[in-house]
């Protein structure tokens, strides 16, 4: 018999799917369901109470309206009320509702939060699993603060049922990973730890994620689960496929638990004590041999579950990686996979060996099936599995098989797909510079990579191989020769114009004697101006200056491109790069790929074999000089460039440069400055090139000039005085609440005549239309003399935006008409709503906002002394937390906020640096949405 | 973590979806669109993996999906879950509705949106796996459906009459409806004549003795 009855639908719900179902247009569908809204809410407001059937009815209908995308913005309160049924199917719908359309409204949840009470002390199991149920799924804090500590009683209590021990499991995972701050470890902690001996294996299921979660935050206090989780493992592996009943998915006893065990293996180093490792590893042993056994089913499922144990325990293999042994056997059992003709087992085999690779004892072994990964990249048909093979031969790329890895990568490149073109052009960038024996193979393999896909190849690679250039004598006259004669070919990639400007401009001279190059030296002058790439002209100017004699006229030309940079400094060499953290390395750690482990460590080794990589015997002098003198970051202008450029577009790329400029302290050491002349110079250079033109400026002509400091006087507070003169006080009193905000303006006649005609416009302009909704109410045409009238604002956050809002006001004062404009003081921080968290999910979350894009940061002199109740006070009245012991330095400050807007939630991190001594500060913003960093770093640059 | 749970046919109508973290209802639809963007687009052998969309957590997210006849059920997990053990699971899910719904097909998730629910909340709670044992799973619905009987006795006998009338009027076998009836809505009307609610109970009728659900092909495939 089917556990779902048929006979138990509801006819005017079937009635109504059918007729959206039969709707013929998108528009009659709409037309339909606003018809069902009108009449569901004229039911649940109607005089006659609704029976339970009846409810059950339409917040059914409810919930598939829902599901096509409409919003629902009522019956919530109908819900809550199923809530307190004592009939079952009622509350069971009333939880459905609540769990699939929560709303954070704080009145509700209070009164959501008491049906939950009254079904926790029911003492009825069902009840409570369906009460457990809807904390889990809405999870909001108050839901925890109500909660966290009943629910650990629920859990560890003797007499609790089986089912609801599950839930109160998960459940109090899901408090704790929402207001880990609110669940108090206690007596109930090392109880919970003994239910991975559970008779119920649904109790060790649901507990071994809360132990899993718990033990990755407080490794010492969970160390007892290990021996546990140990044992449990040794019992399922070792079972006959029918030991374990139910929990035997297709021949294989408990794969899922299996899987979790082993995961919950991994936060802990390999055991300690001897009886528990040999136990153990037997376990390992008898998993891998278990995958060579012949299977007991051909169903892809008895497979799938098998190898979800296998790959999970080579997991565990490789995070210990001290068992050369299992490492081996793991290696050969991949390498196994890797042929398999099921697509998945590929392409996590393929994801394994990644992981692998970085271990010494196994990085042989993964080496020799190289053959088998080049052939994966040339022949999957899937490309997630052809990316994870670009993966591996990255990571599996060594001395012994660089140029062979390279090669194979470049002649993907032409084919591949376009969505991961960047990411394998970082690669072999990356792979050519770190494994370059002779620099020769480098430069040509960078050239062909620009040949190939010059249009993936980013900015960071083409800097970096002017860089490793400039600071290697012994590869210059190769590489002028060598862009020479690549710029010959009838069409060359932009990007190689660059470079061949950029190489040609400054080592032009070493082939200047070369006898080919006279001839060609007039082809070549002619490229620039059918390029019209003034960066290329430039160089090559200067290299004519050097070489050819006669360049009055080009001469004349360069300095009008160049007028503010000196032509001493345009002709002077390049002083050599400071070596750095490539930044390539830098990009391709943004990017955050599954490739990230050997990427951290490839820099590794790169930091020991740090001086093959083209340091130079010059560039560590000025790198250090730089670094001695100069302790303010600000000063760090290589750092700056090298780090600040990733996954810039164009634009970006233009301010930052520009950065470059302003960034330049006036104490910095000579060496510093000499070092800011030359990238004023090729910042120059870039900009034109880059066809970018000066940042874009604040904003369009303000409209009063003092607008924006009048401006920034309200960043931090509500009321106040927005402006004043001799004759009219304007005064500001707002209150914001979620995305939606209230201002009280206050306009006071200041003489002792009336003034006439008296009117305000509010108007958003620009962008800022479809950003912001301001509404305002008319005012009185006569202000008497002495009186001061009001006016109410409604503020509607609808996105985040950057502009403030206009207020114009005119009117007649002894005939004369006055007319101001002036910024209201709504910015995008005053939709703050504060978010506590704890020091690790803070800097989780930091982690997590990592693009470049995303952060903002200004280092700024203190304009208004370094006191800190008032920087608190300041930052408590930007409108996010303030957070006490979350930074391991005490002097900085660190917030969190979320930024509401109608459209979506602005997760916010600020970390403001301050230094005492240079009375300097350092602020840093970090938002899910790149717009915002910018405008709140601007903002709040204003305020210290 | 199970960062979401999404059900929609070949079509991109979403049939059933789960968020386990708050988003607004805007970006939730944009996700289903974005997820049934990318998961269509891929051939019928190729891996049953794809690193996540831009708008569900990044790239420590995995969109884990299978594909049953009419429907798709994507997982979207983030690195912590085995992602053969996530097929697994959404295969003891699709199994569990087909024992639950007797030979389940879209009509049945169309019909019983509410009943997906519950029998996903047995399984899967604020993300994390509950339970992976089927018969226990069923056990908890049985008993949830003996409740429900128990307290709608009357509505219950009134409707099981209408049913019982539909089923015994379609009798007739055609299983050329299998594959387009449950999906085309706007677009293919052919196969749907503008009807009542009772001609869809005949309709399912002729589905379920056609005995084409998703879970058979599925069987069958593999």
């Amino acid at each position: 018999m089917p556990a779902v009855s048929k006979g138990d639908g509801m006819r005017g719900l079937a009635v109504f799917i059918s007729d959206i179902r039969n709707c013929k247009s998108k528009e009659a569908e709409i037309k339909r369901i606003n018809k069902e809204l009108a009449n569901i809410r004229s039911k649940f407001k109607g005089d006659k109470a609704l029976d339970g059937y009846s409810k059950k009815k339409y917040v059914c209908k409810l919930l598939f309206i829902f599901l096509l995308g409409h919003d629902i913005d009522f019956g919530h309160m109908e819900a809550v009320n199923l809530l307190s049924s004592n009939k079952y199917t009622e509350k069971q719908i009333g939880y459905l509702f609540i769990s699939v359309l929560v709303n954070s409204n704080s009145e509700l949840i209070r009164l959501i939060n008491n049906a939950i009470k009254n079904d926790l002390s029911s003492r009825n199991p069902t009840f409570m699993c369906l009460a457990l149920h809807c904390i889990a799924n809405v999870g909001s804090r108050e839901m925890a603060e109500a909660f966290a500590s009943e629910i650990p009683r629920i859990l560890v209590a003797g007499d609790t049922m089986d089912s609801v021990k599950q839930s109160a499991a998960l459940c109090l995972l899901r408090l704790y990973k929402t207001s880990p701050d609110l669940v108090l470890m206690g007596e109930w902690t090392s109880r919970v730890v003994h239910l991975l001996n559970d008779q119920h294996m649904g109790v060790v299921t649901a507990a071994i994620s809360l132990i899993t979660c718990l033990s990755q935050k407080n490794p010492d206090e969970f160390k007892t689960c290990v021996s546990l989780a140990v044992s449990r493992l040794s019992r399922i592996v070792s079972s006959a496929s029918t030991d374990l009943q139910d929990y035997t998915y297709y021949f294989v006893p408990a794969p899922w638990l299996s899987c979790k065990l082993l995961r919950l293996l991994q936060c802990y180093p390999p055991p300690e004590d001897g009886a528990v490792k040999g136990r153990l590893v037997e376990c390992l042993e008898t998993i891998l041999n278990k995958a060579q056994e012949p299977p007991k089913s051909k169903k892809v499922q008895h497979s799938n579950a098998k190898n979800a144990i296998l790959f999970e325990a080579i997991s565990l293999i490789i995070h210990y990686d001290s068992e050369p042994n299992l490492l081996v056997r793991a290696c050969n059992q991949l390498g196994q996979f890797l042929q398999h003709r099921e697509t998945n087992l590929r392409y996590l085999a393929l994801e394994s060996m990644c992981t692998l690779a970085s271990s010494e004892f196994s990085h042989e072994a993964v080496k020799t099936h190289i053959e088998t990964v080049i052939n994966a990249l040339k022949t999957e048909r899937d490309v997630s599995v052809r990316q994870r093979a670009a993966d591996l031969l990255y990571a599996m790329c060594d001395r012994s098989n660089a140029k062979q890895i390279v090669a194979e990568m470049l002649s993907y490149l032409e084919t591949a797909d376009y969505s991961i073109r960047e990411e394998m052009v970082l690669k072999v960038a990356i792979l050519a510079e770190k494994y370059a024996v002779d620099y020769s193979w480098y430069v040509d393999t960078i050239l062909n990579l620009i040949r190939i896909a010059g249009d993936y190849v980013s900015e960071e690679v083409w800097y970096r191989v002017i860089q490793i250039v400039i600071n290697r004598d012994d590869v210059q006259g190769y590489a002028a020769k060598t862009v020479f004669e690549a710029l010959q070919a009838p069409a060359c990639h932009e990007n190689m114009v660059k470079v061949g400007g950029y190489i040609l401009g400054e080592f032009g001279n070493l082939i200047a004697e070369l006898p080919f190059s006279a001839p060609c030296s007039s082809t070549f002058s002619q490229r620039p101006r059918r390029l019209s790439k003034r960066c290329c002209a430039m160089s090559w100017l200067v290299h004519l200056q050097q070489t050819v004699h006669n360049s009055d006229q080009y001469y004349v030309q360069t300095s009008e491109v160049v007028s503010p940079v000196p032509q001493a400094t345009v002709l002077e060499e390049m002083p050599p790069f400071p070596e750095r953290e490539s930044s390539i390395l830098a990009k391709l750690k943004k990017k955050k790929g599954p490739g990230a482990v050997s990427v951290t460590e490839l820099e590794d080794g790169k930091r020991e074999g740090g001086e093959l990589n083209g340091g130079g015997e010059r560039g560590p002098e000025t790198a250090s000089c730089v670094s001695q003198s100069t302790p303010s970051p600000s000063a760090d202008l290589l750092g700056i460039r090298s780090v600040a450029p990733v996954g810039a577009s164009l634009s970006s790329a233009g301010s930052l440069l520009v950065d470059v400029f302003s960034e330049a302290g006036p104490a910095a050491p000579s060496a510093a400055v000499n070092d800011d002349g030359f990238l004023r110079y090729k910042a120059v250079l870039w900009l034109s090139s880059c066809k970018v033109s000066a940042p874009p400026s604040e904003d369009p002509a303000p409209p009063l000039s003092e607008a924006d400091e009048l401006l920034d006087k309200f960043v931090c507070k509500n009321n106040g005085v927005l402006f004043e003169n001799q004759l009219l006080q304007i005064g500001i009193k707002s209150e914001y609440r979620q995305n939606l905000g209230r201002m009280y303006l206050f306009y006071g006649n200041k003489t002792s005549v009336q003034f006439a005609s008296f009117t305000t416009t509010v108007s958003c302009p620009g962008e800022l239309q479809p950003q912001l909704n301001v509404q305002s109410k008319p005012v009185e045409p006569l202000v008497e003399g002495g009186a001061q009238i009001q006016q109410v604002l409604n503020i509607e956050c609808i996105t985040d935006f950057s502009e403030a809002p206009l207020l114009n006001i005119k009117f007649r004062y002894g005939g004369a008409l006055q007319n101001l404009t002036l910024k209201l003081p709504v910015t995008i921080n005053k939709f703050f709503q504060p978010t506590e968290m704890a020091s690790q999910d803070f800097f989780q979350r930091w982690k997590q906002l990592s693009q470049p894009q995303q952060e903002a940061q200004k280092i700024f002199k203190a304009s208004h002394g370094m006191d800190t109740e008032v920087i608190k006070a300041k930052l408590l009245g930007l409108g996010m937390a303030l957070l006490d012991n979350v930074d391991p330095n005490p002097e900085n400050y660190v917030c969190a906020g979320v930024i509401q807007t109608k459209g979506q939630q602005v997760g916010c991190l600020l970390r403001l640096e301050p230094n005492a001594q240079a009375q300097m500060y350092r602020l840093t913003l970090r938002c899910s949405k790149d717009l915002v960093s910018r405008r709140l770093c601007e903002l709040l640059a204003q305020q210290f | 973590m199970i960062k979401a749970i999404l059900i929609f046919n070949n079509h991109g109508k979403p049939r059933l979806s789960k968020f386990y973290e708050h988003f607004n209802e805007d970006i939730e639809q944009q996700i289903i669109r974005e997820t049934f963007h990318l998961v269509s687009k891929r051939d019928e052998n190729v891996c049953n993996f794809l690193e996540g969309g831009m708008l569900i957590g990044g790239s420590d997210y995995k969109l884990i999906y299978r594909h049953y006849a009419t429907l798709y059920f994507v997982f979207c997990v983030d690195s912590s879950e085995s992602e053969l053990g996530i097929l697994d699971l959404i295969q003891v899910f699709v199994e569990t509705l087909d024992k639950c719904f007797e030979n389940v097909c879209e009509l049945d998730l169309i019909f019983h949106v509410d009943k997906v629910h519950h029998i996903l909340a047995e399984m899967v709670m604020g993300g994390m796996v509950l339970e992976t044992n089927m018969n226990e799973i069923i056990t908890q619905v049985d008993l949830q459906n003996k409740m429900e009987k128990s307290e709608f006795f009357p509505f219950f006998s009134l409707f099981t009459d209408v049913y019982l009338s539909v089923y015994q009027a379609g009798q007739v076998d055609t299983g050329r409806y299998c594959r387009s009836t449950c999906s085309c809505r706007i677009s293919c009307k052919e196969h749907e004549p503008p009807g009542n609610a009772q001609k869809h109970q005949h309709r399912r009728h002729k589905h379920k003795s056609a005995k084409f659900t998703f879970l058979q092909v599925a069987t069958a495939r593999s």
